[in-house]
């Protein structure tokens, strides 16, 4: 099971501000281990973020966002209390979901 | 790759002192912007909530939790406690930094010999460090309090002559000491500043910075992953995993970095 | 309906969102489904551009990009887009130099802030374009950023 995200969702004004710290490896497939073997691709390449039922935000990535990604964009129609569920599926097809509630201004 | 990196390291400390001062400005002011705009989303937050999990989670073959653990405030107490390490322990009659404190838990607490405590301190690509993360926890709960560590019984005073005298000893082939990197004000190798650890206004703003996430590494690096490195890039022997020079050393830096603002987990290069 | 045109139809909604309650599709089978393979091993700006479905991009003034002149380490560089652009629905990353150029590719739907921030991996000193779509059209911004390596320590 993956690690956990770190996920801070907090009002700033009227919209919602989201910062979100993903655990992975984001391997590219370029790296070579001690042995001199390639290290196996292995990244997110799907994410996705929803409240109340709607997907606010959604991406596809590369191999080359860094390791233990970071994501921070704001959007409007949340209120303090509200949920917003992230999700990744990577290459592997391996997925992590959390959940976060949105805070009032920080 | 690291022999050249010192090699070069040794060479470019010439070289630094002829780089035309307002470009070094320039840069110089990139640079912190560079960490400036990295400093939101730390990834070493993911090893923080890691090692608090690890703390309250049951292990070795005691089966018990690290919440009894005393690092100086009392048994259990984590909020505050990196920011009074080192200090002398009576239990165990030693002067004792962060991780030779959670080794010593490990033991009494959890039933692990100190070997098995000890194995796996520092992270690698595809392996965590369980300690690594608990330590994370640890500093991070004296985030924005001030480094206040004791420099009182005679055991934190020898430890700080000792601590001295490592500092400044030269030795090994290239004949570096600590001093010759961090002795002086001003020094760098290649874009990394050298800060002068002697110098309270510098050592304040740095020592505190340790556990750190090292971007270039990609995962977290705690102070004594530091100074095991610092003695690699000497080519020193090794430091052993919280020997007593580790600490040592520790007791006479922290002196100067006291009154300085704990910044862990920091986020570095 | 196959799985791509139900992607589009359902845009995260209703069609899928009962596919994956009822466990018909899983997850990784409606992502797997949308990650475009072609934009991601294009090595050229002009290439990205068409696997992103442009016909060309032109150059705006009303794109602005956060970043630094000169990132420490090529392993994270932090990246922030912007768009003053109406409408604007899609901002993707291009760093022009890397072994594949489009680093991501942003859908931000109405209600969302055309910006994101977040870290990229950098190979080399290169061109990092932020690429919009907005109103059906491409426009584009770049900033260069200058890679080194830092010294040995702290």
């Amino acid at each position: 099971m993956p690690d956990p995200m770190r996920i801070r969702a907090n009002m700033a004004g009227d919209k919602v501000e989201v910062r979100v710290l993903m655990a992975h490896e984001m391997e590219t497939g370029l790296r070579k281990d001690a042995s001199g073997k390639p290290v196996p691709a292995h990244f997110i390449q799907n994410v996705s973020v929803d409240h109340d039922g709607k997907t606010v935000l959604s991406a596809q990535w590369g191999t080359s966002i860094s390791k233990n990604p970071f994501l921070h964009f704001r959007f409007k129609g949340g209120k303090p209390g509200d949920k917003i569920k992230i999700t990744w599926v990577d290459n592997k097809g391996e997925t992590r979901s959390d959940e976060a509630t949105i805070a009032a201004a920080s | 790759m690291r022999a050249l990196a010192a090699t070069v390291g040794a060479v470019a400390l010439v070289f630094c002192a002829s780089v035309p001062a307002q470009d070094k400005d320039v840069t110089q002011r990139e640079i912190e912007r560079y960490r400036e705009l990295l400093a939101e989303g730390n990834p070493a937050d993911l090893a923080e909530a890691k090692g608090e999990e690890l703390w309250k989670t049951k292990r070795g073959p005691k089966q018990a939790s690290l919440e009894r653990c005393d690092l100086g405030l009392g048994a259990g107490v984590v909020k505050g406690a990196y920011a009074r390490l080192p200090r002398w322990f009576a239990d165990t009659d030693r002067v004792q930094d962060l991780e030779s404190r959670l080794v010593t838990c490990m033991v009494t607490l959890q039933g692990f010999t100190e070997d098995e405590a000890k194995k796996n301190p520092f992270s690698a690509p595809g392996r965590g460090s369980p300690i690594e993360d608990i330590a994370t926890y640890v500093a991070g709960a004296s985030k924005g309090m001030k480094f206040a560590p004791p420099l009182e019984h005679p055991k934190e005073l020898e430890a700080f002559r000792t601590g001295e005298e490592l500092f400044y000893r030269r030795a090994g082939p290239h004949d570096f000491s600590c001093a010759t990197c961090h002795g002086d004000n001003g020094k760098r190798i290649r874009l990394q500043d050298l800060p002068k650890l002697t110098d309270p206004k510098e050592a304040q703003k740095v020592f505190t910075t340790w556990p750190a996430y090292r971007v270039s590494q990609g995962s977290v690096r705690t102070m004594q992953h530091r100074l095991y490195d610092c003695y690699w890039q000497m080519r020193h022997p090794q430091l052993d995993y919280v020997s007593e020079a580790s600490i040592d050393l520790q007791v006479f830096m922290a002196k100067y970095a006291s009154g300085g603002t704990v910044e862990a987990p920091g986020l570095k290069r | 309906m196959d799985r791509r045109e139900a992607l589009k139809a359902g845009g995260g909604t209703g069609v899928i969102a009962l596919a994956l309650a009822a466990g018909i599709l899983k997850p990784e089978d409606v992502f797997a489904a949308d990650w475009n393979k072609a934009a991601f091993d294009t090595k050229s700006f002009a290439d990205t551009v068409k696997a992103l479905g442009g016909g060309g991009s032109s150059e705006s003034d009303q794109i602005l990009m956060t970043t630094p002149d000169i990132a420490e380490n090529g392993a994270v560089v932090p990246v922030t887009v912007e768009s003053r652009l109406p409408g604007t629905r899609r901002i993707a990353i291009l760093i022009e130099k890397n072994p594949n150029t489009l680093s991501a590719d942003f859908t931000l739907p109405e209600g969302t802030d055309p910006f994101v921030t977040t870290r990229v991996k950098m190979a080399e000193t290169s061109n990092v374009y932020a690429l919009v779509q907005s109103g059906g059209k491409f426009y584009h911004a770049a900033k260069e950023i200058k890679v080194t390596i830092g010294g040995c320590g702290g």
